[in-house]
């Protein structure tokens, strides 16, 4: 066993992709020096024909890797920070993700877009501190979200062998966990396949991202009164339905934990789903931030935006205790 | 090189692909409609006499004479614009998305601008496999404002990457006009980052193809990318929807203007005695071909609507319940 951290893990994986694939490439700005810590040491290892730096060019180099996927490269782009896919929505949604049906199957796009340090890095206010995964599992571009070192490896390896494009989010709050991981077991995980981090009997709860840490937590405080289950889907889409219909028809409770806006959100369409094609014995909830949010710059009310640990208990506890 | 019959030749089943394809608009055997390139095929006839099979382009909104003179089959083509299951792409793209990857034509595309930056990344590929293929992107003068493509000249010139950036000024986009919509000159634009920029007469397909090979000449040899203007009129409405809409932008003599100086006309008096005639009646049988097959086809099986949204095969979900026991 050895201790590995998450941001260790990306930057494992994406070396190690590098190393066993020539057509793996990585774009994006000031990663020469690696300044995020993921592509640390690969320049010097693969040269700027493979680690490029990119000037501010958001669109052009987003569609200039499609470009490159199509003519038979594997780039991966790394996004300085998330809201920038607000900027390449286009370029993703409406080129990347379109190309194979549009062109009847002629085309595929290996593209990975990832963006190390999701959601709020405290202080960095309302435009770095966003986690729009919605938006493009909406689109049904494949979104990941890993929550553990072992997961951010995998998941990692397989978005940059995936033959469609992939968006993979590593939450801000999730880079600094470590593990004691096997490091001869690291190896892909497949997307649309949840994890169960914890078993329990009473109520499901769904954690997204760096979330996981935070129902284990809850679970764990819990555990004298209820029992709770830990569903980490993984990937948001495409989304580990079966797996999570396993656990809500045991435990016929559900409870949903989502960093991103309430309205249209990730949260809202598990609470569907689960209520249209789930056994649930009582009304689901979800803790999310709220409708339409801009997380706000004051440390007090960054966090009051934010889901904690606190509404997350309340809300286990209120589920577990309604009955219909 | 490419004769004056070869490129007359692309012209004239370009003009006759479009006829054709408008006559089937009116008859509602395709819907939604298309977006007419008569007047402009000089210039799709004269790039593309330049390119390779295994070089790319990428097209734009109007880019049926792209991706013909690129090479893709007449027949298969409009069976895609008919949106049968037999078009080059399965029916799944119809006039604004037609492709062809096994002639490098990574699509017509409906966002103005677009092409250009997919296209310097299939140009930076090519630098990287050590190969000396080209990449061509098509737009109009409307797309010299999107921001996505002024990005892409700076990186395609920074890069030194083979690509040629083609505008095609045929004075309007949509309803606006060049002087309304384009401040400076749009080669100025082009020369701002550093890439040689000339400006031809769009309506001559031997000028077109002379600036387009001393271009493509010199992206092969390393020398980075070129932008070529090639001034144009567009004959007809900007979408065969247009005359519905009852917009009036463009005045009568001005039109008549236009058209009085014929892309086909120019080449045509170029060939020898009879040459015209019998390379008109070769590309009417082979439309009378495209028509027929495309109208025989089949319409794609409703039950594959999502055939192809994934690479991988990938499904999505119906909106009908999975799970056993429920519904
Ligand atoms: C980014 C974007 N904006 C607007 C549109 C709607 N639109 C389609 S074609 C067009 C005009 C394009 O003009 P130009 O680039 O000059 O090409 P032309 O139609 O003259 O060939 C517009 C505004 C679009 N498809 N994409």
């Amino acid at each position: 066993m050895a201790r590995l951290s998450y941001l260790k893990a990306l930057q494992r994986a994406l070396a190690d992709e590098m190393a066993r694939d020539e057509r793996v490439c990585v774009l994006g700005e000031d990663i020469g020096v690696g300044v995020n810590n993921v592509t640390t040491g690969l320049l010097a290892k693969h040269g700027p024909q493979r680690v490029v730096d990119t000037p501010l060019s958001e669109q052009a180099f987003t569609s200039f890797a499609t470009g490159a996927a199509l003519a038979g490269l594997r780039p991966v782009i790394e996004f300085q920070i998330p809201s920038l896919l607000f900027l390449v929505f286009e370029q993703i949604a409406n080129q990347a993700h379109k190309f194979s049906l549009m062109t009847g199957g002629q085309a595929k796009v290996p593209v990975t877009y990832f963006v190390p340090g999701s959601g709020s890095r405290s202080g960095w206010a309302g435009q770095h501190s966003d986690h729009p995964y919605g938006l493009f599992a909406h689109v049904g571009v494949k979104t990941v979200v890993p929550a553990t070192p072992e997961d951010a490896y995998g998941l990692f390896l397989t978005a940059i062998r995936d033959d469609d494009p992939v968006v993979l989010f590593a939450p801000a709050g999730s880079l600094g966990v470590r593990a004691d991981v096997d490091m001869d077991a690291l190896g892909p995980v497949p997307l649309g396949v949840g994890r169960v981090h914890r078993e329990g009997a009473d109520v499901t709860v769904v954690a997204v991202g760096h979330l996981v840490q935070a129902a284990l937590d809850v679970a764990e405080q819990l555990s004298d009164q209820i029992s709770v289950e830990v569903f980490d889907p993984r990937t948001l889409y495409p989304f580990d339905w079966a797996g999570l219909a396993a656990s809500v028809n045991k435990t016929g409770r559900l409870v949903v934990v989502d960093d991103s806006n309430r309205m249209c959100g990730i949260g809202a369409e598990i609470l569907a789903v689960a209520a249209e094609e789930m056994r649930l014995a009582v009304p689901p909830r979800r803790v999310t931030r709220p409708d339409g949010a801009v997380l706000p710059f004051a440390r007090e009310l960054d966090l009051a935006v934010q889901p904690q640990r606190d509404q997350l208990l309340t809300a286990v506890q209120e589920v577990y205790k309604s009955s219909r | 090189m490419s004769t004056d019959e070869d490129l007359y030749r692309t012209m004239r089943l370009i003009r006759r692909f479009e006829e054709r394809a408008i006559e089937l608009v009116h008859s509602g055997e395709i819907v939604g409609g298309i977006h007419p390139y008569i007047g402009q095929e000089a210039i799709a006839a004269g790039v593309c006499a330049a390119l390779r099979d295994d070089d790319v382009i990428t097209s734009t909104h109007r880019g049926h004479g792209h991706v013909l003179a690129k090479g893709s089959d007449p027949v298969r083509m409009l069976a895609e614009l008919t949106g049968r299951s037999t078009g080059l792409n399965k029916g799944r793209g119809g006039s604004m998305h037609a492709a062809d990857f096994s002639k490098g034509i990574y699509g017509a595309n409906g966002i103005v601008g677009a092409g250009g930056a997919i296209a310097t990344g299939a140009a930076w590929a090519a630098v990287k496999e050590g190969s000396d293929r080209v990449a061509v992107s098509f737009f109009g003068d409307g797309a010299v404002n999107q921001g996505v493509l002024l990005e892409t000249f700076n990186l395609a010139a920074l890069w030194r990457l083979p690509v040629l950036f083609v505008c095609e000024n045929n004075g309007y986009a949509t309803t606006l006009t060049i002087e309304q919509g384009v401040a400076g000159s749009i080669t100025a634009r082009a020369a701002a980052f550093g890439m040689p920029a000339v400006t031809v007469d769009g309506a001559d397909a031997r000028a077109v193809r002379d600036a387009a090979a001393e271009a493509v000449a010199r992206g092969r040899a390393g020398g980075g990318p070129s932008f070529l203007e090639c001034t144009a009129y567009r004959f007809d409405a900007h979408h065969t929807w247009e005359h519905k809409a009852r917009v009036r932008y463009r005045a009568d003599e001005e039109v008549a203007a236009g058209r009085s100086r014929d892309p086909l006309d120019v080449q045509g008096a170029r060939l020898p005695e009879g040459a015209r005639a019998a390379i008109d009646a070769e590309v009417e049988a082979v439309l009378t071909e495209a028509v027929a097959f495309a109208l025989d086809s089949p319409a794609p099986d409703p039950a594959g609507a999502l055939d192809h949204l994934y690479a991988t095969g990938l499904r999505g979900r119906n909106g009908i319940g999975l799970f056993e026991g429920v519904r």
